[in-house]
C-alpha cells in the first residue's frame, strides 16, 4: 500500500486531506444549487398545474422507480463500505465494493434506458419533440405515433384519447415531460460520470494506490456518489409517487 | 463504536473516521424500509397530505445518507456548515419563487384561460 504524497504547500497529510475534503464539499454545494433550479421549476409548475402532474404520473412506473431507488441505495451502501475498506487497507474488499457499486449503477442505467425507450415509442415527450403526442395540433403528431404497435395493443394516443384531450391540459402534460426528462436526464448524466469515477478508483485500487493514509480519492468519489443518491431520493417521490 | 467528536478522532484512527460495517448495514436497512414505506403511503389516499408525507420520508432518508454514509456526523463541523448553508440557500430560492408565484396566481390562470391552445407545436 502506498503512502500519501505530501504536496509542498501543506503542513501535514491531515491538513492536505481536510483541504481536499472541503473542496469536494464546495463542489457538491454547486451541484445541489445546479439541481435546485430544476427543482424550483418543478415546484412552480406543480403548484400551478397539479392536475397535469397527476395525469402524467400515470405513465411513470412506480415499481421501476422503486427498483432504481433500491439499486442506488445499495450502491451507496457499498460505496461507503469501500471507503471503510480503503481506510483499513483491505484491497480485496475495496475492489469488491467498488465493483458492486458499478454494477448497481449500470443496473440503474439499464432500467432508465428501458423507461426512456418506452416513453419514446409511445410519444410521451415534451410538446416540442418530433415524436411527441402532446402537440397542440393533432395533425402534427406523426402517424406512426397514433397507430397501435406491430405486436398488437393500442398506442397511448388511442387508449388515452389524446386527440380529444383538453388542449390546456395537453400543453401542461407536455411541460411535465419536459421537466421529467430534464431532471432525470441531468441525474442520469451524473450516474454515468459516477460510473466513470468508480471504474477509475477500481483501476487505481488494483494498482495498490490506496492505503490507510492515502484514501482521499476513494472518500471523495464516494461523497460524489452519495450526492447522486441523495438527489434521486427526492426525485423518486416527486416524479413517481404523485397521487 | 466510539462516537468521538471531530477534533480528536484523527489521532485515534488516522485520517477520517472508520465506520463499522454494522452501522453501514443498519443504515442501509433503514433506507430500504423507508423506501418501501414511501411506496406504500404513495399508493394510499392521505387526503391532501400525500406530498408532505412523501417529502418527510425523503428528508429522513437524505439525512441518514448525509450523516452516516457521507460521514457528516464525524466530519469537521465546517463541512456540515457548508452543507447546511447550501440547504438554507436552496430553501430561500424555493420560498421566494413560490411566494412570487402565488402572488401572481390569478394572472397565470387568466393567461391560461385566454390562451388555451398555445401549446408548443414543434415548429
Amino acid at each position: 500500500m502506498s503512502q500519501a504524497k505530501l504536496a509542498h504547500h501543506f503542513e501535514s497529510v491531515e491538513q492536505q486531506f481536510d483541504t481536499a475534503k472541503l473542496g469536494m464539499w464546495i463542489f457538491l454545494l454547486t451541484e445541489i444549487m445546479f439541481f435546485s433550479v430544476l427543482f424550483v421549476a418543478y415546484t412552480v409548475y406543480r403548484a400551478s398545474h397539479a392536475d397535469a402532474f397527476q395525469y402524467a404520473s400515470q405513465f411513470l412506473d412506480t415499481n421501476l422507480g422503486a427498483a432504481n431507488t433500491l439499486l442506488l441505495l445499495l450502491s451507496s451502501f457499498t460505496a461507503a463500505w469501500a471507503v471503510r475498506c480503503a481506510q483499513l487497507g483491505q484491497k480485496r474488499g475495496l475492489m469488491l465494493n467498488l465493483l458492486v457499486t458499478v454494477v448497481c449503477a449500470l443496473g440503474f442505467m439499464g432500467i432508465k434506458y428501458h423507461e426512456y425507450s418506452h416513453k419514446y415509442h409511445e410519444g410521451l415527450l415534451w410538446g416540442g419533440a418530433r415524436h411527441s403526442i402532446f402537440k397542440a395540433d393533432p395533425a402534427q403528431v406523426l402517424p406512426e405515433m397514433k397507430h397501435g404497435h406491430e405486436g398488437g395493443g393500442e398506442s397511448v394516443w388511442e387508449s388515452h384519447h389524446v386527440e380529444t384531450m383538453d388542449p390546456a391540459l395537453k400543453k401542461q402534460v407536455g411541460i411535465f415531460f419536459g421537466i421529467y426528462f430534464c431532471l432525470t436526464g441531468l441525474h442520469g448524466i451524473h450516474v454515468l460520470v459516477g460510473i466513470g469515477v468508480m471504474l477509475w478508483l477500481l483501476w487505481r485500487a488494483s494498482r495498490d494506490h490506496f492505503g490507510p493514509d492515502n484514501f482521499t480519492a476513494v472518500d471523495l468519489g464516494a461523497l460524489y456518489w452519495h450526492l447522486v443518491d441523495l438527489i434521486w431520493i427526492f426525485l423518486f417521490p416527486l416524479l413517481y409517487l404523485i397521487s | 463504536m466510539a462516537a468521538s467528536p471531530a477534533s480528536d478522532h484523527a489521532a485515534e484512527h488516522g485520517l477520517g473516521h472508520v465506520l463499522p460495517v454494522k452501522t453501514l448495514a443498519a443504515t442501509f436497512a433503514a433506507l430500504v424500509a423507508l423506501t418501501l414505506l414511501t411506496v406504500f403511503t404513495g399508493k394510499m389516499d392521505l387526503h391532501g397530505f400525500d406530498l408532505a408525507v412523501a417529502l418527510i420520508i425523503a428528508t429522513i432518508k437524505a439525512t441518514l445518507v448525509a450523516l452516516i454514509f457521507m460521514h457528516l456526523r464525524w466530519d469537521r463541523p465546517f463541512n456540515g456548515l457548508v452543507f447546511l448553508i447550501t440547504i438554507l440557500f436552496v430553501g430561500m430560492f424555493l420560498a421566494l419563487t413560490v411566494t412570487d408565484r402565488s402572488q401572481y396566481e390569478r394572472d397565470i390562470h387568466r393567461f391560461d384561460r385566454a390562451h388555451p391552445a398555445e401549446a408548443p407545436t414543434g415548429e
